[in-house]
């Protein structure tokens, strides 16, 4: 998995300036790790596919300034330019979003997923349908490991996003309650 | 595509989303199992979230968001700002990524912070009557506290804060900094800093609530404390402030006046957001979590508590109006009425669902230093249910004209008057 990861490092980088990839060849680079379509099949590492356009950008944006870490996508965005980062973004937002998984969920840890996503505004946000919006990720049918850590990052601390809003929507909640709700996200039933 | 097509285009999104989003509920909860919820863990009721809408345009509400690429000059909203008769509103910085804090140095070096997005310290340098924007430091944790002081430039991060020594002569290369003070909580939310020296030569910080509602101990947040510049002696002298980012000392007493943005979430017009007035260090209490507004007791934590305990505020600034930096006005090129008045910057809300603020206002005192009343100064900045631009912060520069930060568009104006 890493192995891929680090492929697609490689690819990314070693092409000189002079010999720059297309667009096409950078967006399949993006595909090795984050999936076919942007369905990721990787551990930690998060289905793409309709993304909003304003996250997709907001996110390359804070990789490629040092405002949020990690070794492969530091690297991929510190030479993109900020009309690339429109690209993308355009491009990544346009990719289907994510089908639920397969398997059965947990039901108890669903329904209480449910419910704290409920009484936290979480909605308000990412839209009745978690479908996301502007600078706010769609959090529908993502993979559960990557919502979790994702969730744990921001309550830490570790990870701020493009504004302190997860930091203090996540305030007081367990570690069970961040679970539950990757839980749920994950396996959100269609409407 | 310019940015702000871009944020008209997103806008127009966010509007079919929010129209589609309406209709969605019905559906959702048919498919939903109809089991009632399990009995809430006592942790995880959120209180503040009791009566937050669960569907209409109150529950669509989020921050607003500025793009992450800075509008070019000739795209800045220049022509849509309105200021009285007689004052003249300019571009003094564009390309100034997440403006924020606005301090200027001895030598006339105007220095900027900045926030969530961009993370760094600029240094505009005047080249000819035109600004060069240069990044002084970068990569920094939420930098949005700075203050200048004798040829040194402090920066407040959540965590700390640190000083570049005989700054305005290393401009390209301001080295290491010297560490002042790291005894703070470092939580991000309401973590970032607003901090001035007085007038006690000591550097007032404040440390917010790490939450929208709660109560945290009065000694470690919601407070505005003091320390020595080599940071020993702390002393509170505010309790009971959730987030102030703007502060400033009266030119004359000395007092310390201060914005404080209330809590989230409760409805459309409550409660509304302060200016208060600190008459003893030390000693008083300005209510958060338990009293909002002055008047008003918290559903959840001013049960048992009277609103009549806590110092009130010296004015109302409007329900999340977001007052964020302001300053005295101590120049001399205003009208004489604006001598010794305050400036304002209201951020404009998003916990709201009709935007309005984002604007310059300025209270005017009367000769007990009470406010007598509130006028707009700069406006113009709503438009269509949205932002044209943010007022973060104000400066007064040297020769009177009063600067005006904006994150949304990553710029500075500048505010001059004329009788001619």
């Amino acid at each position: 998995m890493r192995g891929a990861a680090l492929a697609a490092l490689v690819l990314l980088t070693a092409a000189p300036p002079a010999l720059a990839a297309s667009f096409d060849e950078r967006a399949a680079a993006c595909l090795a790790c984050h999936g076919p379509n942007g369905q990721s099949l990787i551990p930690e590492t998060p289905s793409i596919g309709g993304q909003p356009f304003f996250f997709v950008v907001a996110q390359l944006f804070l990789f490629r300034r040092g405002g949020r870490s990690n070794p492969v996508m530091t690297e991929v965005a510190k030479p993109l330019t900020d009309a690339d980062l429109r690209a993308f973004g355009e491009w990544v937002s346009k990719l289907p979003p994510p089908p639920p998984p397969t398997g059965t969920p947990d039901a108890p840890s669903l329904e209480r997923g449910r419910a704290l996503a409920q009484r936290r505004p979480c909605a308000s946000c990412h839209n009745p349908d978690f479908s996301g919006r502007e600078q706010m990720p769609r959090l529908a049918h993502q993979r559960e490991d990557y919502l979790l850590k994702s969730m744990r990052e921001y309550q830490r601390g570790t990870r701020i996003g493009y504004g302190a809003a997860m930091t203090e929507e996540l305030h007081g909640l367990s570690d069970g309650d961040l679970q539950d709700l990757a839980h749920f996200f994950a396996h959100l039933p269609r409407p | 595509m310019t940015a702000s097509t871009t944020r008209r285009n997103l806008t127009l999104a966010v509007v079919l989303l929010t129209w589609v989003s309406l209709a969605l509920p019905a559906t959702a909860q048919q498919q939903s199992t109809p089991a009632p919820p399990p009995p809430a863990k006592e942790e995880e009721v959120p209180f503040w979230a009791v009566g937050k809408p669960k569907t209409g345009p109150g529950a669509a509400m989020a921050p607003v968001p500025a793009f992450p690429i800075a509008t070019p000059a000739d795209k800045l909203p220049i022509a849509k700002m309105k200021v009285p008769p007689g004052f003249k509103v300019e571009v003094y910085a564009a390309n100034v990524l997440d403006a924020r804090g606005l301090r200027q140095g001895d030598k006339g070096t105007v220095f900027v912070s900045s926030n969530f997005v961009a993370g760094k310290i600029y240094a505009l340098v005047d080249k000819g009557g035109k600004r060069e924007v240069k990044t002084l430091i970068e990569k920094l944790e939420l930098p949005n506290g700075i203050e200048f002081h004798k040829g040194s430039l402090y920066v407040a991060t959540p965590k700390a804060i640190t000083r570049y020594d005989d700054i305005e002569n290393k401009l390209d290369s301001p080295g290491d900094p010297a560490k002042v003070y790291d005894q703070l909580p470092g939580d991000i939310p309401h973590g970032w800093k607003f901090i001035k020296i007085g007038p006690d030569g000591k550097l007032y910080v404040p440390v917010g609530a790490p939450c929208n509602i709660c109560d945290p101990p009065s000694d470690k947040y919601a407070h505005i404390r003091r320390i020595n510049l080599d940071g020993s002696g702390m002393e509170i002298v505010a309790r009971g402030v959730r987030n102030t980012i703007g502060f400033d000392f009266h030119p004359r007493t000395g007092e310390l006046w201060f914005t404080d943005n209330q809590r989230d979430w409760l409805s459309e017009d409550l409660p509304q957001d302060e200016l208060n007035r600190l008459t003893k260090p030390g000693q008083e209490h300005f209510g958060y979590p338990y009293c909002h507004q002055g008047d008003f007791a918290d559903p959840e934590l001013g049960w048992g508590k009277a609103c009549g305990d806590f110092t009130k505020p010296a004015a109302l600034l409007g329900p999340h109006s977001a007052p964020l930096g302001m300053r005295f006005y101590t120049g001399k090129m205003f009208p004489g009425q604006y001598h010794n008045a305050i400036f304002i910057a209201r951020h404009g809300p998003w916990n709201r669902t009709k935007k309005y603020a984002a604007d310059v206002v300025v209270a005017f005192l009367d000769k007990t230093g009470r406010v007598n009343k509130i006028e707009p100064f700069l406006t113009g900045l709503v438009e269509n249910n949205g932002y044209l631009g943010r007022p973060v912060d104000v400066l007064v520069l040297k020769d009177g004209s009063l600067l005006v930060s904006d994150d949304h568009n990553g710029a500075v104006y500048r505010v001059s008057y004329s009788n001619k």
